[in-house]
């Protein structure tokens, strides 16, 4: 059984409207979430909460470096988890299991989980509240009013000269994300989102949906890289996804 | 909300698990609209029209817009033929002239928010404008500014820019028209008027509207279009053209039709219009990645799905379009997959955004 949409075919049951969600209540919505998380585990043996605690085979509990409540090891450059959609999160495990999106500490991991063990950890985390922004230290360095200010001017304005969009045109105003294609980038660790952006410019990260980030990462010069990943660790995730 | 969730958890019934399960395998979890990119659009049946090229100049009866001729760009490369640069911000006046400028600004990327009284969808200027009214051939404001007042033979009358502007919040932005003066429009007329600092009184001054593309080569056809709407905009727009707002409901991609898009009476409408604003700007980041074909053939299919009725509506849709859609390049009053395109009936009265839609 398939937990989550793959992204090129999702079943759609109905469509539901952002209204009825608002009705509802984010709340509502995570914790139906985490029922119907438990409900899978029943049926299908493939337990998010448990991968997520205890691990799985060879594969060890995520929560190690993800941290109990999804919001990873910021200075380590682990990634919160808590507060990114299912089917980003299973299309990365798919990526990390067949090797093209390189990293020597999750592709293992990733290849100890079955297809369903990584659907249904995704949906554990997607299901889980954010946590608030922590203070993540920032990538060294540049840091100062004048890389805030190029890191504040690519987030919401871009650099049209170079046909580069705003962040925020894609990622959604403060990086809070939208959709299920476009991730949360607030309050991530810094180190991290340097990572990905330099692992797409070096090609070791897949180009994603319609190739976007390779060709918005190859914009950005190192020094961009460090001051926007500072600007987005900085500003808090809440409310948001 | 707590008596939605205990409602559902308290019960506990296997029936709202089942129902949870459908939808979490719809994907309300992940927020937002949700989408199937695989999924065939429930609209139109693949329809074929049999317009012949289009003649770029069809296009002009529209409100306040120049003859194409005017803003077609000679060379189709975005922005290299282009002298003027509009001045860095960080150069825009203090003071009282600044502070209003800096409004103009303000309204031009945040329109629903900053001037909800005269909006009715979810989209910005800065949506078609882009780079707040700065980016060449994405019909920039400082070109706009150096070319008004302007003669226009429809109306046999002359455009001022506020009256230009007067007709983009009635029809692009699906809403009511300022007041001539009204804060509004002299905060975004004192934006243009700074953007265009040092800028020659032109109305060709390169760099104008959106570049004019040659006719396709073959006739835009909707199957073709869906396509590659599919492939290079339903990521953004969504399946339903209805865009994606976050969860606080921003609506980070416009809607490209439906009722939360422009009207019919909007320039976007027109197939031309669509077309040269796709080709130079869409997919968002990947500009001038589409053929002048493919960028036909999405244009066409944009804009022969439902949207608003257009504002200047005369009781019947036929009687509309032969008083001002009256072209191969609007198909408005054309029928698509068994349904005539604006039989809406009379516009939808006039309601500001309240702010949850903002
Ligand atoms: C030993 C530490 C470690 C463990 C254990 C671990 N991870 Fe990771 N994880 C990482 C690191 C480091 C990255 C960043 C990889 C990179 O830079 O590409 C990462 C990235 C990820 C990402 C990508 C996040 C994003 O925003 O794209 C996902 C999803 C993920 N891990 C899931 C898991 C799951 C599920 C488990 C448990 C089965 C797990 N991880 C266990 C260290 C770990
Ligand atoms: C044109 C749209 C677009 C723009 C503009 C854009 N992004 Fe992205 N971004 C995406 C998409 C799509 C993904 C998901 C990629 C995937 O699924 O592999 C993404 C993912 C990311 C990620 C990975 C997040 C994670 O958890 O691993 C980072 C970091 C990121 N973007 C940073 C940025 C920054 C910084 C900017 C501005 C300089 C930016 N993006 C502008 C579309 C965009
Ligand atoms: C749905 C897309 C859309 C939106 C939203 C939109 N416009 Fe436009 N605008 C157009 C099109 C299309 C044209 C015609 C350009 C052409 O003829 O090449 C145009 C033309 C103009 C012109 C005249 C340009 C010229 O060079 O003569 C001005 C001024 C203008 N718009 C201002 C605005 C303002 C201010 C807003 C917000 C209140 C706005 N527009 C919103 C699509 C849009
Ligand atoms: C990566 C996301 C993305 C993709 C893909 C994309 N767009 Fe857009 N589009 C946007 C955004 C964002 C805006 C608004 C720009 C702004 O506000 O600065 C926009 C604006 C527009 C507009 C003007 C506003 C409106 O609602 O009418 C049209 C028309 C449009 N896009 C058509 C297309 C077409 C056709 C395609 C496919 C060829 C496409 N877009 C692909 C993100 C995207």
């Amino acid at each position: 059984m398939k937990t989550a949409r793959s992204h090129h075919s999702r079943p759609l049951t109905e469509n539901p409207t952002v209204a009825r969600e608002n009705r509802l209540g984010v709340r509502g919505w995570q914790a139906l979430g985490l029922a119907f998380g438990l409900t899978l585990s029943v049926s299908c043996h493939a337990d998010g909460a448990a991968i997520a605690t205890t691990g799985a085979g060879a594969a060890p509990a995520c929560q190690t470096c993800h941290g109990p409540a999804g919001e990873g090891i910021a200075q380590a450059g682990f990634p919160r988890l808590a507060g990114l959609g299912a089917a980003y999160m299973q299309r990365q495990l798919d990526a990390f299991a067949d090797g093209t999106r390189v990293n020597a500490v999750m592709m293992p991991i990733a290849q100890a989980l079955s297809d369903t063990d990584r659907a249904a950890v995704s949906a554990y985390y997607a299901a889980l509240p954010e946590p608030p922004g922590p203070t993540t230290p920032k990538t060294a360095s540049t840091s100062g009013p004048e890389a805030a200010a190029v890191g504040a001017t690519l987030a919401t304005r871009g650099r049209w000269a170079d046909t580069l969009p705003a962040c925020e045109n894609c990622h959604g105003p403060g990086g809070r994300g939208v959709g299920p294609d476009f991730p949360l980038l607030a309050g991530q660790s810094a180190a991290y989102l340097a990572g990905q952006l330099t692992a797409w410019k070096a090609g070791t990260r897949p180009p994603g949906p319609m190739g976007l980030m390779t060709v918005v990462a190859r914009k950005l010069s190192d020094d961009e890289v460090r001051a926007i990943a500072d600007y987005y660790a900085e500003l808090p995730a809440r409310g948001s996804r | 909300m707590s008596t939605a969730r205990q409602r559902l958890l308290g019960g506990g019934a296997l029936a709202l698990i089942a129902i949870a399960v459908a939808l979490y395998a719809a994907g309300v979890f992940d927020g937002q609209v949700t989408q199937d990119r695989e999924q065939k659009m429930a609209a139109p049946e693949a329809a074929q029209f049999d317009a012949k090229p289009l003649t770029p100049n069809a296009a002009n009866d529209l409100v306040g817009d120049p003859p194409r001729t005017e803003l077609a760009s000679p060379d189709g490369t975005a922005g290299a033929h282009v002298a003027f640069q509009p001045p860095p911000e960080s150069t825009m006046p203090t003071g009282d002239f600044g502070d209003v400028i800096r409004r103009g600004r303000d309204i031009f990327i945040d329109t629903p928010r900053a001037a909800p009284a005269y909006v009715g969808n979810s989209l910005r200027c800065v949506s078609c404008h882009l780079d707040a009214g700065r980016l060449a051939d994405s019909s920039p404001m400082w070109a706009a500014f150096v070319s008004y007042p302007a003669y226009r033979s429809k109306t046999k009358s002359v455009t001022t820019f506020q009256q230009r502007l007067q007709g983009c919040f009635e029809y692009s932005m699906n809403g009511r028209a300022p007041p001539l003066g009204a804060p509004e429009l002299v905060a975004l007329e004192s934006y243009a008027y700074w953007l265009a600092s040092g800028a020659p009184l032109d109305p060709k001054i390169p760099g104008r509207g959106y570049p004019a593309l040659a006719p396709p080569a073959q006739t835009a056809d909707f199957a073709r279009g869906e396509t590659v709407y599919t492939e290079s905009c339903a990521l953004c727009h969504g399946d339903d053209g209805a865009g994606q707002r976050t969860q606080d409901g921003y609506a980070v991609f416009p809607a490209l039709w439906g009722p939360d898009s422009f009207n019919w009476g909007a320039g976007m409408g027109r197939i031309s219009n669509a077309a040269a604003f796709v080709k130079a700007n869409m997919p968002l980041g990947l500009p001038d990645s589409l053929t002048d074909q493919q960028a036909w053939d999405v244009a066409l299919y944009m804009n022969s799905h439902e949207r608003p009725q257009d504002p200047r509506y005369t009781g019947d849709v036929q009687g509309t379009r032969h008083e001002f859609h009256n072209t191969d390049d609007s198909m408005y009053g054309r029928e698509v997959a068994g349904k005539v395109l604006g039989a809406s009936g009379a516009p939808k009265p006039f309601r500001p955004l309240h702010a949850a839609q903002r």
